[in-house]
């Protein structure tokens, strides 16, 4: 119970598979749209027209709502601009001081496991002639300090580190990094779309000079972002979007004030309670994992088991393949990092990148718990997969080749 | 992605899982596929001395799609002759289970398994003159 009240619940609709994707997105919290509905009707003002009450108190509402969002990260609310989600943002931070600075230093540090928008945004930059050092990672997902350290040069402008992988949950050692940063002259910007709410963070504390924020993955409302930029020493940006100047002349455009609110009312709401929440699901993930591990043999956890929140949970299913194992557990909604799943029938580009086998990263589901998930959501995804896995297992005959000692790896395989 | 009633429908109930005995002279193992593409399908027979099929049966690690194709033929070859077997082509096993584009490549699987397994089945009973000439 925390000044926001009882944590509320939420019904599933009949029928509906239990959600465990939490890292796809989260569900707005009720509170969350409660505080935004008043600012769709009667408060509908502009939060940039000085003329009248009705702008003056959308205005009110939305520092409000900034001074929420810079408060979960220990920043000045001058520091925050709104943006339309965490893939603006990344671009902007990205995109925003490399072109500022771009006469001085022209080199960009960051990471093979990075989410798409930030490794796309640097293949973008690398066509316009900055280079990009794409670091790889260790087996448990983590960078390697060392790596890192060499890589940053004079020439280097900005290090992009994420601190919460969106497939394996892992968290890189921000504070470390931040001080390698600071020590060394370039700016840390990290996307902390999978952080905020999840972990405490502090932008002082760990030398953030910019870190990109998203609504929907804290229980706000998708179509909202913010982008923290570091006022002192000051960081400059040359912005995506122009026109009337709004956001400190870094992002143009009317400011939706029932997202700015429900952002901000998402990160009010998480700072209080997540603690609690951590601890809840701290104990979901061990349900989840011991549950599976008692019932079910050879099945590997991906990405570091400690340095990870605790709402995520991504496992290979040996000998099953992902994409036939998500059809089995219809009434779970999880993602898979199997080729089948994507466009580009390629296994998951993380899985990889930890050095797992294309085999084994095609066999991997990724759970998301998050704030609505109970104790009997787990028991029942427990013993849907336990049954799925054992279907296809007795199915599968890489299953009966490693019953009989067959090592897989010893077979010539006509790749196709 | 959103399967057809009959992927459905063999994913859940597959037909013919199981193992012949590979020893057997009259049993054609097929095995394509790799692990790292994500899918791979064990395809036996059983002939007659009369050259019929009269058993076949799957296993497969795969996507629904994967295991529907193999399901599917298995149910079949039964009953046909080596060359009516042979002739069954992937676009007959996608139409059947209304596969889209990107699920194409397990049906020229499944038709990949058939083959081979007839080809192991020559090989063992001496039936592979063409090739041994």
């Amino acid at each position: 119970m925390t000044a926001f009240g009882k944590t509320p619940s939420l019904t599933r609709p009949q029928g509906a598979p239990v959600y465990l994707d939490y890292q796809a997105t989260t569900p707005c919290d009720p509170r969350v749209v409660d505080a935004m509905l008043p600012w769709f009707t009667e408060k509908f003002g502009n939060p940039h027209s000085r003329n009248h009450r009705y702008g003056w108190e959308a205005e009110e509402a939305v520092e409000q709502a900034r001074e929420q969002v810079a408060d979960i990260i220990g920043a000045d609310s001058k520091e925050v601009i709104f943006t339309s989600g965490a893939t603006e943002s990344n671009n902007l931070a990205l995109k925003g001081v490399a072109h500022f600075y771009k006469d001085k230093k022209n080199h960009i540090v960051t990471v093979v496991t990075e989410h798409k928008c930030v490794l796309d945004t640097c293949r973008h930059l690398e066509q316009e002639g900055f280079t990009v050092t794409y670091l790889p990672v260790k087996a448990d997902g983590l960078v390697d300090m060392d790596e890192l350290d060499a890589a940053i040069t004079d020439k280097t402008v900005i290090v992009s580190v994420m601190a919460v992988n969106n497939e394996i949950g892992v968290i890189q050692p921000l504070a470390e990094i931040g001080a390698l940063c600071r020590k060394k002259g370039a700016f840390f910007h990290t996307d902390c779309a999978q952080a905020v709410g999840k972990i405490p963070l502090d932008v002082n504390a760990m030398n953030i000079d910019l870190m990109s924020i998203s609504g929907h993955k804290l229980y706000g409302p998708k179509g909202i972002g913010a982008l923290y930029v570091r006022r002192r020493p000051r960081i400059r940006l040359v912005p995506l979007i122009t026109g009337g100047g709004q956001e400190r002349g870094m992002r143009s455009g009317t400011l939706a004030t029932p997202l700015c609110v429900g952002l901000g009312m998402a990160c009010a709401i998480a700072k209080a309670e997540m603690g609690a929440e951590a601890e809840k699901l701290k104990r979901l993930n061990q349900r989840l994992l011991g549950g599976l591990q008692q019932r079910l043999p050879e099945i590997y956890v991906n990405g570091h088991l400690d340095h990870r929140i605790p709402g995520n949970l991504n496992i290979s299913f040996a000998f099953v393949e992902g994409e036939g194992l998500m059809m089995g557990v219809k009434d779970l909604a999880v993602s898979s990092g199997s080729a089948c799943t994507s466009a580009s029938l390629e296994p998951s580009y993380v899985l990889r990148a930890l050095g797992l086998d294309a085999e084994m990263a095609h066999t991997s589901l990724r759970f998301g718990m998050g704030r609505f998930t109970t104790d009997e959501d787990i028991d029942f995804a427990i013993d849907h997969i336990v049954e799925a896995v054992e279907h296809l297992r007795a199915m599968s005959p890489l299953w009966d080749m490693h019953l009989d000692g067959v090592d897989i790896k010893s077979i010539q395989w006509a790749e196709h | 992605m959103a399967y057809s009633d009959k992927v459905i429908d063999h994913y859940e109930h597959p037909r013919n899982v199981g193992a012949l005995d590979k020893d057997d002279a009259g049993v054609g193992t097929g095995l394509v596929g790799a692990p790292a593409c994500g899918d791979v399908m064990k395809l036996q027979i059983k002939v007659s001395a009369e050259g019929i099929i009269e058993d076949a049966k799957f296993k497969t690690f795969g996507c629904g799609s994967a295991i529907a194709s193999s399901s599917l033929v298995t149910e079949w070859v039964k009953g046909k002759t080596l060359d009516e077997a042979a002739s069954i082509k992937n676009t007959d096993i996608a139409q059947e289970l209304a596969l889209p584009p990107v699920k194409i490549h397990c049906s020229v699987l499944a038709e990949d398994a058939i083959k081979a397994a007839i080809a192991d089945y020559k090989k063992k009973s001496g039936k592979d003159t063409e090739a041994a000439e």
